[in-house]
């Protein structure tokens, strides 16, 4: 048997349900290697140990009266983004220091349903804005693979800790590919589903019409079957679709003929990293041997779509951040009137980065401005949202790189902030678009940093993405390399 | 020169539904500060919208009593402004896609037929309640997230009594409607006021002044009342309006500054991302169509026509829909008309602005109020009686006919009894006797009065005065 830590979701469920592994030791195993191995990666902000071993042991006791759920006794760590009640959920920022989430958000509620063990809070750029977690009020995470590199974002620490070995598979957000560029950048597998697949109850908005949950894994299956356990209409979220629910396990396991992919050419930019380029080609000829058939797409509004993106998310962060205001819970500071409170609060709170983008978001809404930049923007969105149409008629699954480079260093973009939008040049259009996409390792660099290799779909086409995904990862075993930390724990 | 005053109204009527507009809390006046919160209403992280479709539902069916087009397509949008009073620090409203456009209401001012048109209704949520204490201030989130409705006027009025006479047709429109319960107390309804002075003859609009918060029709006839002649008196002076916000101070009797255009709000208007857009299908809207209520002008009339009611007791009774149902429901229950109007418009409404109650406080029924008169018609009892054995019912309850039988107040018809009534005030009364014989008809009045007295009420009048006129000869 595998060291526990280093099991997928579904080896470990599998284990529990067979009787061969208690929830509890996985709880132990993991928290053992969180304790030895997360001061050098930093992927949790916080790990409440007593609450997830009380769960674990709740699960075996399920296991023991003869209960069974496809997640059962496994632990599942979760971005600081998503409210799991009573334990902090900080965002990612000083503002809401000292905060717990007073309820369960929709897909915390229904992967407990499943079994699930909910373990710590997992760092990210603040209120998710960001590459790199270098955003982050609290402290860096790194790059399990190089240390010295940052590890993506703004899920950063639930790549890390998927990568690392310290979670079996964790939940992330992806407004503008935060699941899928850090996931590509640590060498695992990130799901970003269709807007409206899984519930937003108690994700803390930072774009709205944008914002879409998804899990990290260590594989494609485990994506699916976390996918399973979240996916579904909602009636505490309208934005949620009212698609039939699927078991999206069944999809996997086939081979690729019959299916056609778009190479989009503007996804293959001058000035990608070579490697990363001749990674992602690589990766498209294995498709092709595997049955698929390639063809040539043109996405001309690619270009465009960095500008639209930090239109809208912008807008919509400005008026979704408008509530962290001192007045009634997280950081504040006392001021002489209300406008006092809210500008020291907020002045206190909010980093950087987070002020930056209210800035901008509440300009582009200005009287006057609105028509040039919101509107606009809007229209490029639809526009956008027309070419992935035109595309999908052509194929039924695009292929490009994730990220256009590998990890990069601390504090190699922080001074240019347009450097470091750009690292979501492949990954805004899915989020704008409204479908699907899914990055998978694809091979390393030279300097042996992963590389991802993302699969788009239409709205409602996971079942299509993960099947790729899926054929492609049994076809290599870059997903079953691990990085050089310390492994013996 | 003669000036004239152009007045629209913002009016912001609470919506009568039992959850609030985007969360499942109760919409209820009254409870313990913040009992009636959760994550949605308190704009807690991660919370999100979902849209109350009876709060839809009313504010269609409000376009609807008031002629306004339906809008198939509509949208909530989000209204930026920091307060403590909002817990998002936005405010979801609807912005260019109202529920409903257009419309008008017809009413009258002194007799007079007046129309208004409106602008749009739409949909918004109401903020909470702040509360100024000695050293600090708490905030109710009771009310915040509350389903509002907020109907938009054109400037159609011209004085403050038209203001006030379209005040109190729109809420018999709303309570017709059963949309609001239109609760002044409450704060069910609340407006603002856009106001602007122009010499007679001018074809522009004046610059206009906006008076915002008014909690009551009083306070805005008599903002109205001071705000006009201000604005007359300004410009006569040579001094031009500048376009402001106000506030009426009821204390002072004055508007007063609350802000400048240049410190006008930039709101931000976008559209809601957490809602989408409203749909609403033609059939459902023309089955709501057809199950509108008949509103009180319409009601009025039947009065009138089809029950003969003189016009006056008729705009009385529709004035409170829960009078006029309750008078309905008498008639229903046995009572003529006349009858019935009359007693409901003495003593009941006499009770009721005696004790401020509604009419489905009093302890008396339509059933018990239409029992109580056909005793009267039936000379059971006189009106006297029926008076004293209203009052029981409306003090302690209970059914007229059971109170007539255990009291005996039943009314003593016997004409052997009467007559001996009569024989005996004849006998102690000798001086009125003679009054009478002598040609005071006053005389006979008082013997007939004596008469009653003596029966301790009960003696049927009628037989009385027969039985004293056949004695006196």
């Amino acid at each position: 048997m595998d060291a526990l830590h280093a099991f997928t979701v579904g080896e470990a469920a599998r284990h529990v349900r067979e009787g061969t592994v208690t929830s509890v030791q996985l709880a132990e195993a993991l928290l053992a290697r969180i304790a030895k191995l997360d001061p050098t990666v930093g992927a949790y902000l916080s790990v409440d140990r007593d609450d997830v071993l009380r769960q674990a042991r709740a699960a075996d006791a399920r296991r023991a009266k003869g209960e069974t759920a496809p997640l059962l006794g496994v632990p599942i760590g979760v971005k600081d983004v998503l409210n799991v009640k009573g334990q902090p959920c900080t965002c990612g920022s000083q503002i809401l220091a000292g905060y717990r989430a007073p309820y369960d958000a929709t897909a915390i509620q229904r992967l407990r349903e499943a079994g699930a063990v909910i373990l710590g809070r997992l760092n990210m750029d603040e209120f998710a804005m960001g590459s790199s977690t270098e955003n982050s009020s609290w402290q860096p995470t790194r790059n399990p693979w190089d240390t010295a590199r940052v590890p993506g974002g703004s899920s950063g620490g639930s790549a890390a800790a998927v990568a690392a070995d310290l979670a079996l598979a964790t939940l992330g957000t992806d407004t503008g590919g935060s699941i899928r560029q850090p996931a590509a950048l640590c060498g695992c597998v990130g799901l970003k589903p269709t807007y409206g697949r899984i519930s937003r109850y108690g994700l803390v908005a930072y774009a709205s019409s944008l914002d879409q949950i998804g899990p990290l894994t260590k594989d494609v299956r485990d994506a699916a079957l976390l996918l399973n356990a979240m996916a579904g209409p909602d009636p505490m979220d309208s934005t949620t679709l009212k698609a039939p629910p699927v078991d999206f396990t069944a999809a996997l396991g086939r081979d690729l003929r019959g299916l056609k992919l778009g190479l989009p050419r503007e996804y293959f930019i001058d000035g990608m990293d070579p490697e990363v380029e001749r990674a992602v080609r690589d990766a498209v000829r294995q498709c092709e041997q595997l049955g698929a058939t390639v063809v040539p797409v043109e996405l001309p509004q690619t270009k465009y779509a960095i500008a639209t993106y930090y239109i809208v998310a912008t807008a919509e962060a400005s008026a979704n951040l408008a509530r962290f205001d001192g007045v009634r819970y997280g950081l504040r500071v006392a001021g002489d009137d209300p406008i006092e409170l809210y500008e020291r609060t907020r002045a206190k709170g909010f980093g950087p980065e987070v002020k930056r983008r209210i800035i901008l978001g509440t300009y582009v809404l200005s009287s006057g401005y609105y028509d040039a930049y919101y509107l606009r923007a809007q229209k490029v969105r639809s526009w956008i949202r027309a070419g992935f149409d035109e595309a999908f008629r052509r194929c039924d699954a695009l292929l490009t790189p994730t990220s256009p480079t590998p990890a990069f260093r601390f504090g190699e973009r922080t001074d240019d902030p347009l450097q470091m939008y750009l690292s979501d040049i492949f990954t805004v259009t899915v989020n704008l678009a409204g479908i699907c996409g899914i990055s998978v390792p694809c091979g390393f660099t030279g300097a042996g940093l992963p590389v991802g290799l993302q699969v788009i779909g239409p709205a409602l086409g996971e079942e299509t993405i993960l099947r790729v995904a899926h054929a492609y990862e049994q076809s290599t075993d870059w997903h079953k390399r691990r990085p050089p930390l310390n492994n013996n724990g | 020169m003669a000036w004239q005053a152009d007045i629209g109204l913002e009016v912001h009527v609470q919506l009568r539904t039992r959850s609030k507009m985007f969360c499942g809390c109760p919409n209820a006046f009254g409870a313990e500060p913040n009992t009636q919160v959760c994550p949605v209403c308190l704009g807690y992280p991660g919370a999100l919208p979902v849209a109350n479709e009876e709060a839809i539902r009313l504010t269609v069916r409000a376009g609807l009593l008031l002629d306004s087009t339906i809008n198939l397509a509509s949208k909530f949008d989000r209204k930026n402004y920091f307060y403590p009073d909002q817990a998002k620090n936005y405010q979801i409203s609807q912005y260019d896609q109202p529920l409903c456009s257009g419309g008008h209401l017809d009413f009258e001012v002194d007799g007079a037929p007046a129309r208004v048109r409106l602008t749009r209704i739409h949909l918004e949520e109401d903020v909470a309640k702040n509360m100024h204490f000695e050293a600090a201030s708490g905030i109710d989130f009771n009310r915040g997230g509350t389903p509002l409705m907020e109907i938009v006027t054109e400037p159609d009025l011209h004085t403050p009594e038209q203001a006030l006479a379209f005040l109190q047709a729109l809420k018999q429109v709303m309570q017709y409607g059963e949309i609001s319960d239109c609760n002044l107390e409450q704060g069910n309804i609340r407006c603002d006021i856009n106001c602007s002075v122009r010499r007679a003859g001018d074809s522009a609009l004046g610059t206009k002044i906006e008076i915002k918060n008014m909690n009551t029709f009083r306070g805005v006839f008599r903002a109205l009342q001071h705000e006009i002649p201000r604005q007359i008196r300004e410009l006569e002076k040579g001094r031009p309006i500048v376009q402001e916000t106000r506030r009426w101070d009821d204390d002072a009797s004055r508007t007063e500054s609350m802000r400048s255009k240049e410190d006008a709000h930039d709101y931000r208007y976008f559209p809601e991302p957490d809602l989408p857009p409203v749909r609403l299908d033609a059939a459902v809207v023309e089955g709501w169509r057809a199950s509108l209520p008949e509103l009180p002008a319409a009601r009025r009339a039947r009065f009138v026509t089809a029950l003969g009611l003189p016009e006056y007791d008729a705009g009385v009774l529709v004035a409170d829909k829960e009078v006029a149902d309750f008078f309905e429901a008498t008639l229903k229950a046995g009572a003529p008309a006349k009858a019935a109007s009359n007693w409901i418009m003495t003593e009941l409404m006499a009770r009721m602005s005696a004790t401020s109650e509604a009419i489905s406080a009093l302890r008396v029924t339509p059933a018990a109020l239409a029992s109580l008169i056909q005793m009267i018609e039936s000379r059971v009892i006189n009106g006297t009686t029926a008076k004293d054995v209203l009052g029981i019912v409306l003090a302690e309850g209970g059914d007229p006919k059971v109170l007539v039988q255990q009291r005996g107040l039943a009314q003593v018809s016997d004409a052997g009894a009467i007559e001996a009534f009569v024989a005996q005030v004849i006998a102690a009364n000798e001086k009125s006797v003679r009054d009478y014989q002598a040609g005071k008809p006053a005389a006979f009045e008082f013997l007939v009065g004596q008469v009653m007295k003596l029966s301790r009420g009960k003696a049927n009048p009628q037989l009385a005065r027969e039985g004293l006129k056949k004695q006196l000869g």
